[in-house]
C-alpha cells in the first residue's frame, strides 16, 4: 500500500474530506474539539431540545479524548491527551452525523457498520496511535475553550488549536472503505486456520 | 522502621515513574516489533508509539492520558513492623499522586457515574496485600487503563474442556481487535476460582515479558497470526508477550480468565524497610 500524505487545515473542506482514501495518512493544524460518551449525549439532548449547539463541528474536527488538563494561573495546558475507544460511540456518532454536512473524526479502535454507513459522502474517521497522549498533547499549542465542563475533566469538551496533530491514519473513509472491516476480515479467515491446526 | 509518610511519598513516586518512563523489557519488546514489522502502517503506529514513550520520559508526563484506575500490589514482610495503618498510607499516596503526577480522576460511583476527582472511593485503589518472609515492604504499582480492561473476559469452562483454553484466549484477543492498543500484553489465570483466576491473569501482568515458556511462546506465534496489528489496522504484531499463571481449581472447576493489557504496560516497584 502507497500512503498517501494530506497536510489539512481546518475548517477541512468537503472536497478534502472526499478525497481521502484508507490507508492515508494525515496531519492536522487548526482546532480540534474533544467529545466521547456524555458530550456525544449532551449534544444529542440539545439536538433533541431544537437548541443549537454551542460550537460548530462541521468546522472543527471532533476527537474522541478524555485529556489530562492542568489550570496554570486561568490558563489550561494540556498534559496527556491521545484517543480513546471510539466504539463506546457507536450508537451516538450516527444520530449526531444527520445533522451536518461534514464531520472529521478521530480516535482509536475503529467504529461499526452503522457509522461506516453514516459517514458515507460526508465523513471520514482518523486513527490515532492509541495511547500516545504525550505525543499529542506535544501537538497541542493552546486550550482554546472548554464547554461542559460540569461533564468532569475527561467528559468535558475542550477546544484545542493544534499544529501538524498526526499521523492519524484514514481507517474509514467516506466511500464506505474501513481497514478495520478488511482487517477483521483477514482476522476471521486466520482464526478459522489457527483452530484447524491440530 | 518504615513509616506511614515513607509509604505515601513512595506510592507518589511510583505512580510517577509507571505513568512517565516504560520498563526497559516492553521497550525492548516494541523495538523488536519495529524492527519485524514490513507493513508501512504497522511501522508507523509502532514508530508513533516509540517517539510517545520518548516524550512522555523526556517531558515527564503521562504516556497515556488514561492514567489508569491505580492498582497495587503490596508484599508485607511478616517481621516489618508497622505503627500505622498500610491501607491508609497508600491511599494517600493515591490521592496526592492525583494531584502531583498528575494523574486524570478516573475513578467513579459504578451507578451514578459520579466522580470525586481524587481517585479514591469504596476499593479503590484496588490493593492486594500478602505476607511473605523477610522484613520488608515490597509495593508495586499497576495503573490499568480501560480500553484494555474493557475486552478483557473470563469463562467457567468444564473439566472437559481443557483443549477449548487455548480457543478462549485467542478468541477473546480476536473480538478485542484494535480497541485494546495493540500491539498488547495478555495476562492469563488459569484455575483457582472465579475471583482468583481474575486475580492470576492481573498478577501475570506483573512478569517481565522476555520470561515467556514454550506454552506461552506458542500462544503468542498463535495470537500474532491472527493478523490484527499495532492499532489492529493489521500487521504481524499483536502481542508483545502472552503470560500464564495456573493454580489448582475444584475438580469440577476450570476458570479461565484473560486480562488484556496496552502496550503501555506500566508498573513500578520499590522496596522500603
Amino acid at each position: 500500500m502507497v500512503m498517501v500524505e494530506h497536510w489539512l487545515k481546518t475548517p477541512i473542506g468537503k472536497d478534502e474530506i472526499l478525497n481521502l482514501n484508507v490507508g492515508d495518512v494525515v496531519y492536522i493544524t487548526g482546532t480540534m474539539i474533544t467529545a466521547r460518551d456524555e458530550a456525544h449525549v449532551r449534544m444529542l439532548e440539545y439536538f433533541d431540545e431544537g437548541n443549537e449547539l454551542p460550537f460548530r463541528i462541521e468546522d472543527v474536527v471532533i476527537y474522541h479524548c478524555g485529556p489530562i488538563i492542568v489550570e496554570d494561573g486561568g490558563k489550561y495546558r494540556t498534559i496527556s491527551a491521545g484517543p480513546t475507544t471510539s466504539a463506546r460511540m457507536n450508537s451516538l456518532t450516527p444520530k449526531v452525523l444527520e445533522r451536518v454536512d461534514r464531520m472529521v473524526i478521530v480516535g482509536k479502535g475503529g467504529m461499526n457498520e452503522e457509522v461506516i454507513n453514516a459517514l458515507k459522502g460526508k465523513g471520514v474517521y482518523l486513527a490515532y496511535t492509541g495511547g500516545a497522549g504525550a505525543l499529542a498533547a506535544q501537538t497541542i499549542k493552546t486550550v482554546r475553550d472548554v464547554y461542559w465542563k460540569d461533564l468532569g475533566m475527561p467528559e468535558a469538551a475542550w477546544v484545542f488549536e493544534v499544529e501538524n496533530f498526526g499521523p492519524c491514519i484514514v481507517g474509514i473513509d467516506s466511500k464506505g472503505n474501513s481497514l478495520y472491516k478488511e482487517v477483521e476480515k483477514t482476522v476471521e479467515e486466520n482464526f478459522r486456520k489457527i483452530l484447524s491446526q491440530p | 522502621m518504615v513509616s506511614f509518610e515513607e509509604v505515601a511519598e513512595t506510592v507518589v513516586e511510583l505512580f510517577r515513574k509507571a505513568e512517565t518512563e516504560l520498563p526497559e523489557d516492553v521497550i525492548q519488546a516494541l523495538k523488536n516489533a519495529y524492527e519485524q514489522e514490513d507493513n508501512e502502517v504497522a511501522r508507523n503506529t509502532i514508530g508513533a508509539i516509540l517517539r510517545n514513550i520518548e516524550a512522555a520520559r523526556g517531558l515527564k508526563v503521562p504516556m497515556c492520558q488514561d492514567t489508569g484506575l491505580p492498582i497495587i500490589f503490596a508484599e508485607v514482610g511478616r517481621d516489618l513492623r508497622l505503627d500505622f495503618n498500610l491501607r491508609d498510607a497508600i491511599v494517600e499516596g493515591v490521592r496526592r499522586a492525583t494531584k502531583e503526577v498528575p494523574l486524570r480522576p478516573n475513578a467513579v460511583h459504578p451507578l451514578t457515574r459520579e466522580n470525586p476527582g481524587t481517585n479514591i472511593g469504596p476499593h479503590v485503589p484496588l490493593i492486594t496485600m500478602d505476607v511473605v518472609e523477610g522484613d520488608a515492604l515490597k509495593l508495586t504499582v499497576l495503573p490499568k487503563g480501560a480500553g484494555s480492561e474493557n475486552v478483557s473476559a473470563l469463562r467457567m469452562l468444564l473439566p472437559s474442556q481443557v483443549n477449548n483454553v487455548e480457543r478462549f484466549i485467542i478468541e477473546v484477543v480476536k473480538n478485542a481487535g484494535g480497541k485494546p492498543c495493540p500491539p498488547i500484553i495478555v495476562g492469563v489465570g488459569i484455575g483457582t476460582t472465579f475471583d482468583g483466576a481474575a486475580k492470576l491473569a492481573k498478577k501475570a501482568l506483573l512478569r517481565n515479558v522476555t520470561s515467556m515458556d514454550e506454552f506461552e511462546r506458542g500462544l503468542l506465534e498463535k495470537i500474532n497470526s491472527l493478523g490484527i496489528g499495532p492499532g489492529g489496522l493489521g500487521g504481524k504484531t499483536t502481542a508483545l508477550a502472552v503470560l500464564v499463571e495456573t493454580g489448582y481449581c475444584h475438580t469440577a472447576s476450570l476458570p479461565v480468565a484473560v486480562n488484556i493489557q496496552c502496550w503501555a504496560n506500566r508498573r513500578a516497584s520499590a522496596m522500603l524497610r
